[in-house]
């Protein structure tokens, strides 16, 4: 069983009371209208249209247990970053995981949060290069990771109080 | 080796290595708390230079940000045009012409061959050695005129068009690269005997800046970094982009997990850059470099969009959101170094101050990359 799968199967048990999503058509023919906000669940993408082959998106609370198992598989952590979806008024953090071996499997986890009370766990126990990467999207977007053991700024200055990644900023 | 020792923690003081240290060859600043000699705790304090490049990209149209690449990473900055092409031709559904894809590879190599000349003189120099930035200047100084007389610029390169180039290379630039090429075959020779072999290098070296596959994984480390502790992981093979499938070079791997593995690393690569370059332009094809067909406006249709390349240092990634307008909804950038450091707050740990900056330069830090 090729990696693909496999990670696709561990992940699928966070999702076992939930009916699959229906495969995203590859053709964007849709045009202006915006995408509709898609359900939980687990889509597998064409590497070659988006760079990545697994696309998961969860809840907030379904996080830790979903990072666990990636970290299991043997997956590193690439990179942690916001979204602002203003208009839904959510903010999105996705994180990309990637492998050191040739079982290409590039895993995507996003999840949303409403804009107005951003909060998430933190990865910092079982990833602890997340430690910064939370950091940088709590200096941009404020989202608050709890439990991140030195949450202060680390690419803005000490004392920002701004985020600058918000839609909504001005400068 | 170092001793181990039992640090206290209520007799320690606070160094501050930068920010304005030569050892961080930028504006890096690492609160260390010191035990006399030891390192009882390290904190790594970034954005000295911040210019936040991902907002840049939210208000700019998708070429107009072309040039904030090289400006991330001033060493090899060609490979981060080529990641950002990458991202947007993916996104965007261009095809790029085969001598375009070549032409590519030869200066991303060129560039990255560069690019660790800087890193090998800059940080014998840490070591206390200082000829060998003589020469290995004097060797960079020769890709940057090959590449100034194609690109129009001798660091912060902009060469990349979304399907192409900016200019197509002349026969002096063949023939100027070729000459390169069997000039710095030996002149890597003479950095084995004048370097690589010496004995107070190695005694710095050997087993110091202890980096396992673990740490490699839990912080994300790639590049140099983690093929010095034995993980055979590069983008160029693991994950293959553009033309590189067609070309015989070797991933160079080494186990020790040291500071001289990663030394090591470094050197291998150069010379599998050589065979690149020599491979591609034996190959090189004729033909166009920029696609026929283009779209006049790039307008990527909504959606996310991925694509990392292998730069000097490891694995650079773009992340990119379209909603579909001129502007990017979302760019991130994903920059290797910046993994890379974040290792060495708690790998430092214990070490003699002295062998922590030997340590830090083994990592190939380029600031402005780490802050964005």
């Amino acid at each position: 069983m090729n990696i693909q799968d496999k990670t696709r199967e561990a992940l699928s048990t966070l999702f076992a009371d939930m009916p699959s999503p229906e495969p995203e058509t590859d053709d964007g023919e849709e045009g202006e209208e915006k995408p509709e906000i898609r359900g939980n669940g687990i889509l597998e993408q064409d590497y070659h249209a988006k760079g990545f082959h697994l696309d998961v998106q969860l809840e907030p609370n379904q996080l830790i247990e979903a990072v666990r198992i990636i970290y299991d598989l043997g997956y590193y952590l690439e990179s942690i970053t916001g979204v602002d979806w203003i208009k839904e008024e959510q903010l999105e953090v996705v994180y990309d995981f990637s492998r050191y071996d040739f079982d290409l499997c590039r895993t995507v986890v996003r999840t949303r949060i409403p804009r107005t009370e951003p909060h998430l766990p933190t990865i910092t126990p079982i990833y602890t290069g997340a430690s910064w990467h939370e950091r940088e999207t709590h200096d941009f977007f404020g989202i608050v990771f709890d439990g991140h053991p030195h949450l202060v700024p680390l690419l803005l200055p000490e004392d920002a109080d701004f985020h600058p990644l918000l839609k909504d900023f001005k400068a | 080796m170092t001793e181990p020792i039992t640090l206290q923690q209520d007799e320690t003081f606070v160094l501050n290595v930068g920010p304005q240290h030569p050892a961080t060859h930028g504006v890096l600043r690492v609160k260390m708390t010191m035990d006399g000699e030891y390192i009882y705790n390290a904190e790594t304090v970034l954005g000295y230079i911040h210019r936040m490049h991902e907002k840049m990209a939210e208000n700019r149209t998708y070429p107009q940000y072309m040039p904030n690449m090289g400006r991330l990473d001033y060493l090899s900055a060609m490979s981060f045009n080529h990641g950002y092409a990458l991202v947007v031709e993916r996104a965007c559904n261009i095809e790029v012409p085969e001598r375009a894809e070549y032409i590519r590879v030869i200066t991303v190599e060129l560039n990255r061959i560069a690019s660790h000349l800087v890193w090998l003189g800059a940080y014998v120099l840490d070591l206390g050695g200082f000829t060998p930035l003589m020469y290995c200047f004097d060797d960079r100084e020769q890709i940057l005129d090959l590449l100034e007389a194609v690109t129009g610029s001798r660091l912060t390169y902009c060469y990349f068009r979304f399907g192409g180039l900016y200019n197509d290379i002349d026969d002096d630039f063949i023939t100027g690269t070729r000459a390169f090429i069997t000039h710095f075959r030996k002149e890597l020779k003479m950095y084995a005997k004048l370097v690589t072999g010496n004995v107070i290098l190695m005694k710095r070296l050997k087993g110091h800046g202890p980096v396992d596959q673990n740490m490699c994984q839990r912080y994300g480390a790639t590049g140099p970094v983690a093929r010095g502790s034995g993980i055979n992981y590069d983008v160029r093979r693991n994950e293959p982009y553009s033309v590189y499938p067609d070309f015989d070079f070797e991933v160079p791997v080494f186990t020790e997990g040291d500071s001289y593995a990663r030394y090591l690393v470094r050197m291998e690569e150069m010379e599998q850059s050589l065979r690149i370059i020599e491979q591609a332009l034996d190959k090189l094809p004729d033909g166009p470099i920029n696609p026929k067909k283009k779209p006049k406006l790039i307008k990527p249709p909504p959606g996310d969009y991925f694509a990392a390349v292998e730069t000097a240092r490891g694995n650079f990634g773009i992340r990119m959101v379209s909603d579909g307008g001129k502007n990017a909804y979302r760019m991130k950038l994903r920059s290797p170094t910046y993994s890379n450091m974040h290792l060495f707050d708690e790998a430092c740990r214990g070490m003699l101050i002295a062998d922590a900056l030997a340590f830090m330069g083994s990592l190939d830090l380029v600031i402005p990359e780490m802050d964005r």
